[in-house]
């Protein structure tokens, strides 16, 4: 017997399955994440191994990296951003289409890491929301992937209204982010 | 149609209907990064093209500037180990071992040969691990992702080996100032001769997917070329300086850790173009796994350590027991050992070429300056001097053979 | 293919350069010189084109803030290698802050360019003759120049990090 996947909580009957329609949609997005890798430094190269054959990402649905953030659910920061780094970082997060989740990948984009320098952000969540922090320096595969499954909870879990909700357009406003 | 007078590093390919005017009379401002899947790292580069040619290119670097400098002023010399690390992270335990041997310059400490045997052991698998990364990552901007996926796995291999010795994967900080914190461990020799048995023949399985292969061929040859002349002039060195034809590589020249010991051959390209790094690269592998035999072969008995009880931690056993062990334990930790006063230079063959360390120490705890010679940003100006003339395909692989590594350009 | 070591180079150099040389010191199996910044593009020049010498490579170049050293606080550090003879020269000048400028080596050595750029943006030091002096690794919009010692390590800005607690 093979599982596929978790069923959501549903009324069955002989040739049909109902439920919410946001546990279905849910489903089908946490299976079909695609990520953008912002990979700036030692992080990215975990990132690399983890993609690899050992560790596959690619098992848990994100088989296609996309570079472009108008094509991208999933934005994975690894490395450290600096300050010059920032507004890129910003912009390419206003590029991606709602509904978006932001991974922190690694002690330095979490917090700033070992780097409390002059030139290093201390945390992307001074200029964007996160979703999931992973921390290690850098954090082995299984500890991203760990992440990944995490960010895979929130998205089956997540309420189809929740983007258009006040609470939510709180807090973009509070990172000084446009809602259209 | 405009005419526009193109400096050119290479002679142009001849393509029908060419002149040296402009093909619609406009020339394209192309962004190449930050963020971008090619650059592997992240810079930017501004290139003015016409059609598919480059006319100009503007690096701009410092993305991921961390200060390295400005914070080793404030950590002791075992702390700055670890921000070593991520200077060439693909082949980190060069630059710690650099490092530590800068350190051990400084205070005259001699390191027993058993030390320096396992140190060129380490040295040279992140010598392989890097320039796998830069090969398979030359194949994958040619449309070959076959090569990476395959030797990732065997990277991953290196990986476990990292494990035994220092517990980290990627950012080692491996090794201390006075030798190793403990021995190679069973598990670790058992590991690395159980890869050399294996790694020549899978190794040798991406060489011949990609070496002789005639679509590959045809991309790299004569993409980026540069003289000797050039390359000497930009302070190229390592791999890429190499392959344009100067045979200059610190481990021969400027011999530490027991290098002289050892028989290896130095592989040296002519055209300096793409394609000769990559040859240039594979070889350096395969002297890699010379020196590794040698080594392990050679190694001789002796302690793992030298006796420099102000820098090296005093085993457990004493700490507890003995007046002076205790003390020198709390200073090494809370790094209040006064270090000599003086200036070092010393410099190790890096992945990418010769990686330097200068020293500046007025007596302190910390040093004074510190400053790092690194490969990547001094060879990295002569990029748009590789790249102007020839076309945006070769410029992206062009930057790929020249293996930058972001945190080592912007340190 | 001569080989030097660095007695032969210091007598080479002290006969050509006489006065020049400010100061000398052997620090660690390389030579080290101090000169005028006036002459260090001469100097370096002629080190290059030098028949017995040929230092052809400019290893590094870096800046060096030494605030107590009232009249020199600032300073700049080269390296030279000659590959043929296989032999390695430091070469240092120092100015004073007030008055922060010394001559490129970019007309001597390509490599120069971005080393100087680099300690432009970390110390200040204006070199005359620069084709293109600004800022590498900062942002443009920096105004300080951060690798001087006045300056502390974290973003001054933090409010969050009270000195109470991390002592030094």
């Amino acid at each position: 017997m093979v599982n596929i996947a978790e069923q959501p909580e549903g009324f069955e009957g002989q040739g049909f399955f109902a439920t919410k329609l946001d546990s279905a949609i849910g489903l089908a997005r946490s299976y079909s994440l695609w990520p953008l890798p912002f990979a700036t430094s030692c992080c990215g190269i975990e990132f690399m191994a983890t993609m690899g054959a050992n560790y596959d990402l690619a098992r848990f649905g994100s088989e296609r990296l996309s570079f472009s953030p108008r094509q991208a659910d999933l934005l994975m920061v690894m490395g450290t951003i600096a300050k010059k780094m920032g507004p890129v970082l910003k912009q390419v997060y206003d590029q991606m289409a709602e509904p978006k989740w932001v991974m922190s990948v690694g002690a330095c984009a979490c917090s700033g890491g070992i780097f409390d320098t002059y030139s290093v952000l201390q945390g992307i969540d001074t200029i964007i929301p996160v979703d999931v922090y992973v921390p290690g320096c850098p954090p082995r595969p299984e500890q991203i992937i760990d992440g990944l499954i995490k960010i895979q909870e929130l998205v089956q879990n997540e309420s189809l209204r929740r983007r258009n909700s006040d609470e939510y357009k709180k807090m973009l406003e509070s990172y000084h982010i446009e809602t259209l | 149609m405009s005419e526009i007078e193109v400096k050119s590093a290479v002679p142009m390919t001849p393509y029908v209907g060419m002149s040296n005017e402009t093909i619609d009379g406009e020339i394209a401002t192309l962004n190449l990064g930050p963020t971008h899947p090619a650059t592997h790292g992240i810079f930017q580069n501004v290139m003015k093209v016409d059609g598919e040619r480059i006319i100009s290119s503007e690096p701009t670097i410092g993305y991921i500037h961390r200060a390295f400098e400005k914070l080793a002023e404030r950590r002791p010399f075992n702390q700055i180990t670890t921000i070593t690390d991520r200077l060439n992270y693909c082949s980190s335990p060069i630059n710690n071992l650099g490092w530590i041997m800068t350190v051990e310059k400084l205070i005259g400490a001699e390191m027993p040969k058993r030390v320096d045997y396992m140190r060129v052991i380490i040295m040279e698998l992140a010598r392989i691990a890097d320039h796998l990364v830069c090969n398979t990552v030359i194949g994958v901007d040619t449309g070959a992702l076959t090569g990476f996926t395959y030797m990732f796995q065997e990277r991953e291999k290196i990986y476990e080996m990292y494990e035994e010795v220092c517990g980290a994967r990627l950012t080692t900080n491996i090794g201390r100032i006075g030798g190793f914190e403990r021995d190679f461990s069973p598990a670790f020799i058992t590991k690395l001769k159980a890869w050399l048995k294996e790694f020549p023949a899978k190794f040798d399985e991406f060489d011949r997917l990609l070496t002789r292969n005639r679509i590959f061929m045809d991309r790299v040859i004569k993409a980026g070329p540069i003289t000797a002349e050039k390359a000497l002039g930009y302070g190229f060195t390592g791999p890429n300086l190499r392959a344009a034809g100067v045979d200059f590589d610190v481990r021969v020249m400027n011999p530490y850790c027991s290098y002289q010991d050892f028989e290896f051959d130095i592989p040296v390209g002519q055209e300096g173009d793409t394609y000769d790094r990559f040859i240039v690269r594979q070889e350096e592998i395969r002297q890699s796994l010379r020196i590794i035999h040698q080594a392990l072969d050679n190694m001789p008995a002796g302690n793992y350590f030298a006796d420099v009880p102000d820098f090296y931690l005093p085993p457990k056993a004493e700490v507890y027991s003995s007046m002076e062990a205790l003390i020198y334990h709390f200073k090494i930790v809370m790094g209040e050992t006064p270090i000599p006063a003086g200036e070092v230079y010393h410099s190790v063959e890096g992945a990418n070429g010769e990686l330097g360390f200068y020293l500046v120490s007025d007596g302190g705890r910390t040093p004074y300056r510190l400053h790092f010679r690194r490969p990547c940003f001094i060879y990295y100006q002569a990029y748009p001097e590789m790249v102007v003339g020839s076309m945006l395909s070769d410029a992206i692989l062009t930057m790929s053979s020249m293996n930058v590594i972001a945190g080592e350009l912007d340190a | 293919m001569a080989y030097l070591n660095n007695t032969e180079l210091l007598a080479h150099l002290s006969q050509s350069l006489g006065e020049k040389i400010l100061n000398q010191e052997d620090t660690f199996g390389m030579l080290c010189i101090e000169v005028n910044r006036n002459e260090i593009v001469d100097i370096i020049s002629n080190l290059k084109s030098d028949e017995n010498l040929k230092m052809q490579f400019l290893t590094d170049l870096c800046g060096i803030h030494y605030p107590d050293n009232k009249g020199k606080e600032l300073g700049v550090v080269y390296h030279l290698h000659s590959l043929e003879n296989n032999i390695r020269l430091r070469l240092k000048t120092f100015f004073s802050i007030e008055d922060p400028t010394c001559p490129t080596l970019t007309s001597v050595f390509d490599a120069a360019n971005w080393m100087e750029r680099e300690t432009f943006d970390f110390y200040g030091i204006q070199f005359q003759g620069h084709p293109d002096l600004r800022r590498i690794l900062n942002m443009d919009s920096m105004d300080y120049h951060p690798m001087r010692k006045e300056y502390a390590l974290e973003d001054e800005t933090r409010t969050d990090k009270s000195d109470k607690f991390f002592g030094r």
